[in-house]
């Protein structure tokens, strides 16, 4: 304790101030440990060793971290490059695209589902998507891993990880713009003054400085895919076997009254978020060091 | 040679007028003035970072008054030194080598070399988080330097340093001056700083540059 006594918020002057802090926060940390409290309590060792037996329960988890995965590759991807756009670049209409960028993340799940289904079922621009996508599925290779039941988009795989993009894109180029904007562009001046191009001060100067940032927009989608279940319900269905993720199959579980089975895979969620969690501070903590 | 005749340049609502300047090759030019008079905005103006809406800019004869700040022959050595971060030294200082096509080995010869004139060797495995002020702006002098640039542009280069720091850093300078083959614009509000280094100095105030005086060098 280096901090001397009048600053600490245990000083009688600043007790009350404290008081609010520690007791607005550990209301809701107190609800949080609650919540994992009541489902770790609730499942035995038998309802895990049945959901591990259970081949539907499996294959959720596979597709949920193939799907989240390449949603979260995905979704950096294309948040790298705009949330440098919206942080660095005055354009026209800048404001616009800002607040059209955030549309997925204030929309209920569901309108951004039939908001997909519409797109793709409705539109010739999604008709004609969902063809270039089914060519490109035919020419692949897929029954190399064992996934040449993948045909089409809606209904289907590539459905769950649109629905999964829509979203989880959003909040990472939200991430991403964040982290551009707290890195001053003159180094990137500087390295432009040097001799550097506006792309080579982009990817030498202004990318190294963000890596944290980068780890934190992937690990934002990656856990933001993990949860999405209204759209992927609309868009891509609940087939076992075919596109049931995790959310799902709580989902079905607790259609058919199966408690025990919809807590275990939640539980499973939530170890899944924790490790993620953790991985992303560490690596995120490395980094900016 | 760097020759600006009458330049406007923009820094948001600020603007410098009629800003007109002559730096010979080997002659050191210093820019005095307050806080918030305009010194900065006219290196940045020269060094392509700002807009110049009239006048014209020339080093060694070509016209560069709009050209991209890479292609002036400038180089720029920011008050902070503006080290990038995520790298080690020796890449960052090899960065305006690699965006000229220098070979990697190339440029780790170069940059070895720059190291041990202006010894800073040792710090060549180190990233930036860490390094002292001194360090920092040596650094970034280096990194300028590496540039062979025509003219280098100095923002206030000994400001955030100690006396120490500063006095040897300082003859690290006088060293780059005594060459004499650069034209150097240096902007400072430090008048024993101008007057040790600088061959002519010009007061600057609201935007207006004075015309110029001799400094008394050593």
């Amino acid at each position: 304790m280096t901090t001397p006594a009048s600053l600490r918020l245990s000083s009688r002057g600043n007790m009350p101030f404290g008081i609010a802090l520690f007791g607005a926060t550990g209301v809701f940390v107190a609800l949080v440990v609650a919540l994992l409290a009541a489902n770790v309590l609730y499942v035995r060792g038998e309802h895990v060793q049945a959901a591990i037996d259970s081949p539907q329960i499996c294959y959720a988890v596979l597709l949920s971290v193939c799907t989240c995965t390449i949603t979260a590759i995905l979704s950096t991807v294309v948040a790298v490059p705009a949330g440098y756009l919206l942080a660095r670049v005055p354009f026209r209409g800048r404001r616009f695209v800002d607040v059209l960028v955030d549309v997925p993340i204030v929309l209920p799940p569901i309108v951004v589902g039939l908001a997909l289904l519409l797109l793709f079922n409705q539109t010739a621009v999604g008709r004609w998507l969902e063809d270039g996508v089914e060519w490109v599925l035919a020419v692949l290779p897929l029954h190399w891993i064992g996934l040449d039941h993948v045909t089409s988009v809606t209904y289907d795989v590539p459905g769950v990880i649109l629905a999964q993009f829509a979203v989880a894109s959003a909040f990472a180029i939200r991430t991403m713009r964040v982290a551009f904007e707290q890195v001053s562009d003159r180094r990137e001046h500087v390295a432009q003054v040097l001799g550097c191009t506006r792309r080579q001060a982009f990817f030498w100067v202004a990318l190294p400085e963000v890596r944290s940032g980068i780890v934190a927009a992937a690990t934002l989608a990656w856990a933001r895919a993990m949860g999405e279940f209204g759209p992927i319900l609309v868009f891509a269905g609940a087939t076992r076997m075919k596109t049931e993720v995790l959310p799902t199959t709580v989902f079905l579980e607790m259609s058919v009254g199966n408690v025990e089975a919809a807590a275990t895979v939640s539980l499973m969620m939530v170890a899944a978020a924790i490790v993620v969690l953790l991985i992303a501070r560490t690596v995120g903590a490395r980094m900016a060091a | 040679m760097l020759t600006c005749d009458a330049l406007t340049i923009h820094a948001g609502r600020f603007h410098v007028t009629n800003c007109s300047l002559q730096v010979e090759r080997g002659q050191w030019q210093t820019i005095m003035g307050p806080t918030g008079c305009g010194k900065t905005t006219v290196l940045e103006g020269i060094c392509g970072l700002r807009y110049i809406s009239s006048g014209s800019l020339t080093i060694n004869g070509a016209d560069v008054t709009h050209a991209p700040p890479g292609q002036r022959g400038i180089s720029l050595v920011p008050q902070d030194g503006a080290l990038f971060a995520g790298m080690r030294v020796e890449q960052m200082m090899g960065i305006p080598l690699r965006a000229r096509g220098v070979r990697r080995k190339d440029r780790s010869t170069a940059v070895r070399d720059m190291a041990a004139q202006l010894g800073i060797a040792s710090l060549l495995r180190r990233s930036a988080a860490g390094l002292s002020g001194g360090e920092r702006q040596r650094i970034a002098l280096g990194r300028a330097l590496l540039c062979k640039p025509s003219v280098l542009c100095l923002d206030e280069p000994l400001s955030a340093l100690d006396m120490e720091t500063k006095a040897a850093m300082r003859t690290v300078l006088q060293r780059i001056r005594d060459k004499g083959d650069l034209s150097v614009l240096h902007v400072t509000h430090d008048m024993a700083e101008a007057k040790v280094l600088a061959h002519t100095i010009r007061i600057m105030e609201d935007g207006q540059l004075s015309i110029p005086f001799e400094a008394t060098c050593p």
